[in-house]
């Protein structure tokens, strides 16, 4: 049984083609709580930045319509950096899909959210518009990797992931 | 486990498919030579042997240089490795994010139940 769970609940990540990736995670509960955790900021902030990152986020706004914008503001060591965007789609329950505007090789990032039995199914996928963007984009967590080098290893790798895909 | 795309496992197996391509990867991990050089030790023609080389490259086994007129081979960062790490790193930052995520979903839970059993009454 907790086996079972355990699967259920497992991250999974992929690379679908060279400008595309997808994650999945099943959670249990239905779809409208899910998509409220994902739409609401005051519940938004409190999971978008896990604890081991080590960055807090200071400002989180999110206008969840469309054409709406959200920006997000986060703190490391006394610097700030802001991620922000428009909604392009907002489905109640069903679908979330918004831009990345803090860079102009930003991605466009979908979520759906599928409920079965009581459980839902959550699918993110992101588009870059390059295969290089999505490289880049890696490119520039490695570098954050070695700037704060100093950081143990899983914590610089969280944070550098963090940092181009907010 | 990390999945892969199709594509990428198809150029690996394609390039590694071919005695001559296995000979070449071999050669290079003791030292880096020019296309002449590695033609010359698999007694094949300069074409030939940049037509494997290209399949190489393709997949991602080998990089060349091209230095003057002499095209220099040294193997490549596995790309398949660079890709397995790259993915890692993108699913352990949502893995965390998920696990607080489920926090506040079974918090949510919980108090539509209690706001469900006080509407009842």
């Amino acid at each position: 049984m907790d086996a079972r769970r355990e699967s259920e609940r497992r991250t999974t990540v992929e690379r679908k083609s060279e400008r595309e990736t997808v994650v999945t995670r099943t959670f249990n509960a239905p779809a409208r709580i899910v998509f409220e955790a994902w739409t609401r900021p005051e519940l938004f902030k409190r999971w978008w930045v896990p604890k081991s990152m080590g960055m807090s986020l200071t400002s989180c706004e999110m206008d969840v319509r469309v054409g709406g914008r959200y920006r997000l503001e986060f703190n490391y060591q006394g610097s700030t950096s802001a991620f922000f965007g428009t909604y392009k789609e907002v489905i109640p329950h069903e679908r979330l899909v918004w831009t990345n505007e803090e860079s102009a090789e930003g991605s466009i990032t979908t979520v759906t959210f599928e409920e079965k039995a009581g459980k839902t199914l959550l699918v993110m996928h992101e588009l870059f518009p390059s295969k290089e963007a999505l490289e880049a984009a890696g490119g520039a967590a490695d570098a954050m990797d070695e700037t704060f080098g100093q950081l143990d290893e899983l914590l610089a790798t969280a944070h550098g992931s963090a940092v181009w895909h907010l | 486990m990390v999945q892969y795309t199709q594509d990428h496992f198809n150029a690996s197996f394609a390039a590694l498919s071919d005695v001559t391509r296995r000979g070449v990867l071999e050669q290079l991990a003791r030292s880096n030579a020019s296309i002449t050089e590695l033609a010359e030790k698999f007694a094949m023609t300069l074409t030939g042997m940049k037509k494997h080389v290209g399949v190489l490259e393709q997949a991602g086994l080998v990089t060349t240089e091209k230095i003057g007129r002499v095209r220099t081979c040294k193997l490549g960062v596995c790309r398949l490795e660079e890709e397995a790490a790259w993915i890692e790193r993108y699913r352990q930052l949502w893995d965390a994010r998920f696990d607080e995520l489920d926090q506040v979903v079974e918090e949510l839970k919980r108090k539509e139940k209690i706001d469900g059993r006080k509407k009842r009454k």
